[in-house]
């Protein structure tokens, strides 16, 4: 079928494209070193780094932040995911159900330039003017100026992102439990918290890690949204600075791609940016297939979600 | 407790005993702690959509003028001279046909395949897999493998081609193409959860009338499918008019529609030009031109689009009793094919 050539020519397109940077680079391309945004420059350029060839790139920077707005977006979601799905499916009166339903689906249909307009134009400058202390600024100020624009407010609005994926597929999962199931625990005396976190909850684990490996790859792929808020800065936010590290600007590899689409015109540059486009395209697809083969243990229950 | 209202039997997963109302004095407080929990967060998340959709709007009409609807952008500094989005808002349309014309034909011949053929299997369940992939991939990521394909000299047609015969791949035909690839997961699925719901005895009455397998899927099955193909392809149009990704790399940062040559038609299609997402997107900070206020207006134009299609959708869905299990709205299903992020 055309999908099937489709997606082995999408494969094989990019990674050829992408060879010359790996090949320039081997496994350091995935290590730190350096400032990659005088590395990604150099290419624009076209005049390489004393010492090092054309295609010199470090890409751990980059790794380093998708890393921590995945993860963390993910992380907050998986519980806030967990309690919606709960309340929409559980205790949510009729009336409030009818609401949150849409409300969801809105929450999945609203543009991410949409996310990205109003987290740099309202969340980011309330955060720094309220949240960023001068203290806080000066601390990392000769590295890094704080503005904003940064991990927590790239997370936040990251996890608001992916929450409708991860709450749709959970509550649905839920909402297929069998009802005996959870009628016998009742009827056992058992309240319907426990009820749910013990029956409903464990029936609907599958569903709920395919949930998540779903939400990830997103989080992966998300482009605008992070090239607008996250700072823009090849930054690698360093934990051992505490809260100030969750000031502290990053680009994600998606962002890294969409802010220099300019540069596609440019062999060395072209190459990485596909390189980059590789990697994503190669993780987002074992996540994908991760997620289809945990619903795969979800069916073997004889429950359809 | 919950038992109290047992519903004269509940089809099996469907419906939810519920009781009248929980009474949650006798739970331990964890328990409690927890129940109050999800209320906050269900509150909570209706209070965030309401936020930025009063936000939006709040902001959006004290921007939004009718004249900014007619006129194109012209490059000022000056937010008051910078014209309107008369250009973004033909980009976003163009892109949008394009994009669902290719993809509804292809994404129900999909379905139809994988539901009522399936043979050979093992190519059914690679195509799924294949279709999930698609569904995961960043929309990035497809933008520069739309790029790669539409920059071949042979499909040269389909693009500017400069003097020297370097075919740049930037063109309405591309960007709508790869647009194209978003939708689809979303219509294959939606198409799908319609024809698994259709019961069997359908089928079987139109292959007793002697009617072949073709003629049944052609005339019965598609036709009982049909709001659910229109489904998928409202959420896919949604999808396809909220990217940002695809258009940026596959139509540029342009302000104003760029055709090549003289064909009317044509000539708009193999050219350039700007949507409402890279319209907002280059007016906000992160984008060239400082001009939040024309952002403001054209994500509320933006938002009311998106808006209108989700109520296009909350109203097919519901009709006729077509409702998910648990009481949720069908659609719902489909929130894990229509990934915003991405784009």
């Amino acid at each position: 079928m055309a999908v099937l050539v489709l997606i082995g020519a999408m494969l094989a397109t990019v990674l050829v494209k992408a060879w010359p940077s790996f090949s320039h680079n081997g496994l350091s391309w995935f290590g730190p070193g350096g400032n990659v945004d005088t590395q990604l420059r150099a290419m624009a350029e076209s005049k390489a780094l004393p010492g090092h060839s054309l295609y010199y790139f470090r890409g751990w920077t980059l790794i380093w932040g998708t890393l921590l707005t995945t993860v963390g977006a993910v992380l907050i979601a998986l519980v806030v995911s967990m309690l919606a799905a709960v309340f929409l499916t559980e205790f949510a009166p009729p009336a409030i159900r009818r609401v949150l339903d849409p409300v969801i689906r809105l929450l999945a249909g609203v543009p991410s330039v949409i996310y990205g307009l109003i987290g740099i134009l309202v969340i980011a400058p309330y955060i720094d003017e309220h949240w960023i202390s001068n203290a806080r600024r000066v601390s990392v100020g000769y590295v890094v100026q704080l503005n904003g624009n940064d991990v927590m407010t790239a997370t936040l609005i990251l996890t608001l992102m992916i929450l409708p994926i991860m709450v749709a597929i959970t509550a649905s999962a839920l909402a297929s439990v069998p009802a005996a199931w959870r009628e016998g625990s009742l009827a056992l005396g058992v309240n319907r918290w426990r009820t749910i976190w013990r029956v409903s909850l464990r029936t609907a684990r599958p569903a709920i890690a395919a949930a998540t490996v779903l939400a990830t790859a997103r989080a992966l792929g998300e482009a605008v949204m992070l090239a607008m808020v996250a700072g823009g800065r090849g930054f690698a936010p360093n934990l051992l600075d505490g809260i100030t590290a969750l000031f502290e600007p990053v680009r994600p590899l998606a962002a890294t791609i969409l802010q220099n689409d300019e540069g596609l015109t440019i062999p060395a540059l072209s190459h990485t940016i596909y390189a980059i486009a590789a990697v994503l395209l190669v993780s987002a697809g074992m996540l994908s297939f991760a997620g289809w083969f945990a619903k795969q243990r979800f069916n073997r229950y004889g429950i359809r979600a | 407790m919950a038992a109290t209202e047992l519903a004269p039997a509940p089809p099996a997963g469907s419906v939810i005993a519920r009781a009248p109302r929980d009474r949650t004095a006798s739970w331990p407080l964890i328990d409690r702690v927890g129940y109050w929990l999800c209320w906050a967060v269900g509150i909570g998340l209706c209070l965030v959509a309401l936020a930025i959709v009063a936000f939006m709007a709040v902001k959006g009409l004290s921007y939004l003028s009718l004249g900014q609807l007619v006129h194109s952008p012209a490059p000022s500094v000056v937010q008051s001279q910078s014209g309107g989005f008369l250009d973004p808002i033909e980009g976003t349309l163009i892109v949008a046909a394009l994009g669902t014309s290719i993809a509804a034909p292809l994404g129900v011949a999909i379905a139809v395949w994988l539901s009522e053929y399936r043979r050979p299997s093992w190519l059914a369940r690679t195509v799924e897999s294949a279709i999930e992939i698609v569904a995961g991939a960043p929309s990035v990521v497809l933008a520069l493998f739309g790029l790669l394909i539409f920059a071949q000299s042979f499909l040269g047609f389909l693009s500017q081609r400069a003097a020297t015969g370097v075919v740049n791949g930037r063109s309405f035909f591309a960007a709508g193409a790869v647009m194209a690839l978003l939708a689809l997961p979303l219509i294959v699925a939606s198409t799908r959860e319609g024809l698994a719901q259709l019961p069997d005895r359908l089928r079987e009455a139109s292959y007793a009338l002697g009617r072949t397998r073709a003629t049944t899927i052609r005339r019965i099955l598609l036709s009982a499918v049909r709001p659910d193909i229109a489904t998928g392809t409202a959420l896919g149009m949604g999808r396809i008019i909220g990217d940002t990704a695809i258009i940026k790399i596959l139509l540029g940062a342009g302000l104003t529609l760029q055709p090549v040559g003289q064909t009317p038609v044509a000539g708009l299609l193999r050219g350039t030009g700007p949507t409402l997402t890279t319209y907002i997107y280059e007016n906000s900070p992160a984008g060239e031109g400082l001009a939040p206020q024309k952002a403001y207006a054209a994500a509320f134009v933006l938002l009311l689009i998106v808006l209108g299609l989700n109520g296009i959708v909350t109203w097919l869905t519901s009709r006729g009793g077509q409702s998910g299990g648990g009481g949720l709205n069908r659609a719902f299903r489909l929130i894990p094919f229509m990934p915003n992020p991405s784009g």
